[in-house]
């Protein structure tokens, strides 16, 4: 190496002195931009809670009209969920195992309702469905599984792809299960993170989704919202923060969970999207 | 597989002038135009403790310069920690690691003048094979022309001059993972850190890779630690072996030693295939009676109780005999040599290699003697 | 020799049960019962319920949108609603969302990028319950929509409002220096209440796709915090970053819900001229030019959705 070192010059690199210990904290920077974005969430939080004050929480529960806009919301919601869990599941399932060929169409089928906005396709929507079904509520049930599809499919194939499914349904047929026993008892229960993510991306949308409600004349949670707020501008705001903090509370819960059941089957965190494996994050 | 200096470790002259420059310069080491002489690395009482676990207890080694040391060892056993702590991306927290006398414990990873090639995937995905084995040469300030011609010898010497230009992602992994050994030894480091760089490789492209690693090692007397769980890895490879359990070194010896003269038992049965035989010490200590035969006893174990004497299956003497005390159960064919399984009195299994041709007739279910020749025998307080 | 390699004295393994069954899909006795040419297609019958419910559903509902955009309102081909909605002040409604989402698209793509590297590489005990409280929030301020964000920020950033108050207290008289809560800057700021967690939550897995090893094999060889993201990291990371700008674009272009109740349906933004036609006064002659600014919208985003499948090949190839 004697001569490619003189051509190259190459300095050996002497051990600075100070042999100091490395701290093991926090950098500066990430405080500073933690804080810069804590402020700017919290701040309009805390001065809409001003807003209102604190009489206008206990206004919002028999305020009129909250509690059907509400109910009306949960009942969307869970309808949505239903009608995506049993369209979703078993095409996701059946792709994995059978068509494999066709996940990419699925990509970018998933695509689509993110290419057409809401504001969109409730104007096509209401162009061509049958007017029995316009003037129903379920219609919005119908087309918010349209929006949630991208997201449901995403978790669902998340969630099929790391517990490889196709081994795992010829170990079970192999030990003489039907497929409808393999999916329900063997599929289904090793799915549990990804369905939670679906669920909750479902209910989180739904229970916020304003355009194609408000435009569908249908009076959900955030077009009373809306409404309201002509009459009293704090019950409004009172009901923003609620809905907010129940969601937010909700989906804490959900995760810590879902995190510690992970870690029981030897998994890694659970975040809204993915499970993290143990290495990549954390000590 | 193209020519290049890792074909073959003969005399006949080789083709590239790069080939002759290391060369010369691996065999340079009493001075002349050579490079900086080998590089001595000690490790000095590394402690490291994750809550209530110690990862690392105490450890100590020196490694010679030009040695190509191996840690061994089961997983968690602390090799890996100790290798990183070398390479600066984790802290003990106390013990030093000395290069050349001088204590770096304080010096940051980047400046640390050390090669490292990592167990997988190591390789910047959106550089060239060439650029990544040129990176090193990049943070230090050698331009481009220089470096890339550098990086294009490197990589020949490891057999992937055509590949220079692929990506990582079209590379095969026994590919990735000698573009990681040229790039770790593209900035002539002091010193050379392996954390089991074959484990993730098919079988055969290990093999291939460890000679080349070795070889590649030996001609340019780097000094080398080198982590592995796999022992023929270690033994066959290595100057010295360190077996590691739970954080501390059980011993350090060459391979030879490790094998014949295993200090504990934990090293005995780790390294190779070992039988554990009921015995009973002498009065003294001195001797055990094992399989009916008294042996003497190997300093360093027990020297009253229960005990068991840890023999290896070539250093038994099986044969047919209508009066023995045991039964052959399991007859193995191993190509030389074939190992037998057998029964004795008390149920004790014992495995026994013997010559393929000495075992004729000895089939499942022949009475057979075992014996022991007197030699000292490792003993280890019994398991129950 | 002709034993066998391995000979054992065992007792005899008790054989596998005749009562096994085979996998048996429940679709077999049909396709046995189809020609071949057409059980090749049953194959595909699994996912035939879900092709239709997206055909009738979302395709169906698209494809009344561009006929209709070409349509007078006897049914004639025409490119007069195009025309209109190309002209006026529907090109203002389309400039304006352009520039809207472009502001709102960078800005917090940067800064939804740093917070998310924030939390990532955050180690020690807090860090892991950081990054729980983070992504939820970001989970629910994404995907909640912005309604409730409109009214927190009515309460507090609007011209009378608690913030505006404490700022102006300070000497920052945002309203004097052009801000309007209820005009372009106002729905700027909100509307990056929602792209931000955004960005934190598309970004996350691609900063997880940089392995360890990169940062530590770069250091090894020399490179500091900086050099490593010069030559590695950023290089790695930006088409990602890319197609996560396509997204938050999009999002902000197709957002509705957050400037509707803010302004009620006041100022020139695409999507909010859109609405107007469903439940506003619409001019005789003009029912088809919503249907025009819908395909003119869809266009746009198409066109970004392509550049983001583009980038996310290159980024996937490179993050496995």
């Amino acid at each position: 190496m004697a001569a490619l070192t003189k051509d190259l010059g190459i300095a050996t690199a002497p051990p600075t002195p100070p042999a100091r210990r490395r701290k093991r904290s926090f950098a500066a920077w990430r405080w500073v931009i933690l804080l810069i974005a804590g402020v700017y969430f919290l701040l309009p939080l805390a001065a809409a809670l001003r807003f209102a004050g604190l009489s206008a929480f206990g206004g919002v529960f028999t305020t009129p009209g909250f509690g059907s806009s509400l109910w009306l919301s949960v009942k969307l919601a869970a309808v949505t969920w239903l009608i995506t869990m049993v369209l979703m599941i078993p095409t996701t399932v059946y792709i994995h195992l059978r068509l494999p060929q066709l996940r990419r169409l699925l990509e970018g089928i998933t695509i689509l309702p993110i290419v057409i906005p809401p504001v969109v396709l409730i104007v096509g929507v209401l162009q061509v469905m049958p007017l029995a079904l316009r003037s129903s509520v379920w219609l919005l049930a119908i087309e918010y599984v349209v929006l949630t599809m991208p997201f449901a499919y995403r978790a669902l194939d998340a969630g099929l792809r790391a517990i490889d499914v196709k081994t795992l349904t010829e170990a079970s047929g192999s030990l003489g299960a039907g497929w409808l026993t393999t999916l329900w008892r063997v599929i289904l229960p090793n799915l549990r993170t990804g369905l939670l993510s679906a669920t909750i991306l479902i209910v989180a949308l739904v229970l916020g989704e304003f355009t194609m409600a408000s435009l569908d004349l249908q009076q959900t949670f955030p077009v009373w919202i809306v409404l309201f707020d002509q009459t009293n501008a704090q019950i409004s705001v009172a009901a923003s923060i609620f809905a907010l903090v129940v969601t937010w509370v909700v989906l804490m819960l959900i995760t810590v969970v879902s995190t510690r059941q992970s870690r029981r089957g030897g998994g890694g965190e659970v975040t809204l999207f993915s499970v993290a494996p143990r290495e990549t994050i954390g000590n | 597989m193209p020519t290049n200096e890792l074909a073959g470790n003969e005399t006949t002259a080789n083709t590239a002038p790069a080939a002759t420059a290391v060369a010369s310069a691996g065999s340079a080491s009493e001075g002349n135009d050579g490079p900086r002489p080998g590089t001595s690395v000690s490790l000095r009482g590394l402690t490291r403790a994750f809550g209530a676990t110690r990862a690392l207890d105490e450890m100590s080694l020196d490694i010679e310069p030009g040695e190509l040391v191996a840690l061994l060892g089961p997983s968690g056993c602390g090799k890996t920690t100790a290798l990183r702590i070398v390479a600066g991306f984790e802290f003990a927290d106390s013990g030093q690691v000395l290069v050349d006398g001088k204590d770096v414990s304080g010096v940051p990873a980047n400046k640390r003048d050390m090669g490292m090639v990592f167990q997988s995937y190591s390789l910047f995905p959106n550089m060239s094979a060439l650029d990544n084995v040129a990176f090193g040469l990049r943070m230090r300030g050698i331009g481009t022309a220089g470096r890339r011609q550098h990086a294009a010898e490197l990589l020949d010497m490891v057999g992937l001059a055509p590949q220079a230009r692929q990506f990582p992602h079209q590379l095969s992994g026994g590919q990735q993972q000698r573009v990681a050994l040229a790039r770790a030894l593209a900035i002539q480091p002091r010193v050379l850190l392996l954390d089991e760089p074959l484990s993730a490789l098919d079988a055969k492209v290990r093999l291939q890779l460890r000679e080349q690693i070795r070889t590649l090692q030996q001609r340019l007397g780097t000094t080398t630690l080198f982590v592995t769980h796999d022992q023929e890895e270690a033994l066959s490879m290595s100057d010295r072996v360190g077996v590691m359990r739970s954080g501390k070194l059980e011993q350090v010896a060459t391979p030879d030693e490790l094998y014949s003269r295993p200090a504990t038992a934990f090293v005995a049965e780790f390294v190779g295939t070992m039988n554990r035989l009921p015995g009973e010490l002498s009065g003294d200590g001195r001797a055990v009676t094992v399989v009916g035969v008294t042996v003497p006893v190997q300093a360093g174990g027990p020297a009253s109780g229960p005990v068991d004497a840890l023999v290896r299956p070539e250093n038994l003497t099986v044969a047919p005999s209508e009066a023995g005390d045991g039964i052959v159960t399991v007859r193995t064919f191993l190509g030389a040599v074939t190992r037998l399984t057998v029964r004795l009195s008390g149920d004790t299994e014992v495995v026994v290699d013997v010559a393929t041709t000495a075992a004729a007739g000895m089939t499942p279910g022949t009475a057979v003697q075992v014996g022991l020749p007197q030699s000292p025998v490792l003993v280890a307080a019994r398991e129950s | 020799m002709t034993a066998d390699t391995t000979d054992t004295v065992t007792a005899p393994e008790p054989r596998a049960g005749s009562g096994v069954r085979r996998f048996r899909s429940p679709l077999r006795p049909v396709m046995r019962a189809l020609p071949a040419p057409l059980r090749h297609l049953a194959r595909y019958a699994g996912v035939a319920p879900f092709l239709a419910y997206i055909a009738v559903f979302l395709l169906v509902p698209l494809i009344a949108i561009v006929i209709g955009a070409f349509q007078t309102d006897n049914g004639a081909f025409t490119w007069s609603n195009l025309n209109t909605a190309l002209h006026g002040a529907y090109l203002e409604g389309y400039e304006q969302s352009l520039e809207v989402s472009a502001i709102t698209s960078i800005i917090p793509g940067v800064f939804g990028l740093l917070i998310a590297y924030a939390i990532f590489t955050a180690r020690g005990r807090a860090a892991s319950w950081l990054r729980q409280v983070v992504i939820t929030a970001s989970g629910v301020f994404a995907n909640f929509g912005g309604v409730p964000l409109a009214f927190l920020f009515i309460a507090s950033f609007g011209s009378s409002a608690l913030v505006t108050g404490w700022l102006g207290d300070a000497g920052l008289n945002i309203y004097d220096w052009g801000f309007n809560l209820y005009t372009m800057s106002g729905i700027s700021l909100v509307y990056m209440y929602f792209q931000i967690p955004l960005m934190v939550l598309i970004i996350l897995p691609a900063l997880e796709g940089i392995r360890p090893a990169w940062r530590e094999a770069a250091q090894n060889l020399g490179a500091g915090s900086w050099q490593f993201w010069r030559f590695v990291g950023g290089p790695v990371l930006l088409p990602s970053f890319m197609s996560c700008l396509m997204l938050l674009f999009g999002s902000a272009l197709a957002a509705y819900a957050t400037a509707e109740a803010l302004t009620s349906g006041t100022i020139p933004l695409t999507s909010i001229q859109i609405g107007t036609f469903l439940n506003g006064n619409v001019e005789a002659g003009q029912e088809h030019v919503g249907q025009a600014l819908s395909f003119g919208m869809v266009i746009i985003i198409a066109v970004l959705m392509s550049f983001y499948v583009l980038f996310q090949r290159r980024s996937a190839k490179w993050l496995r």
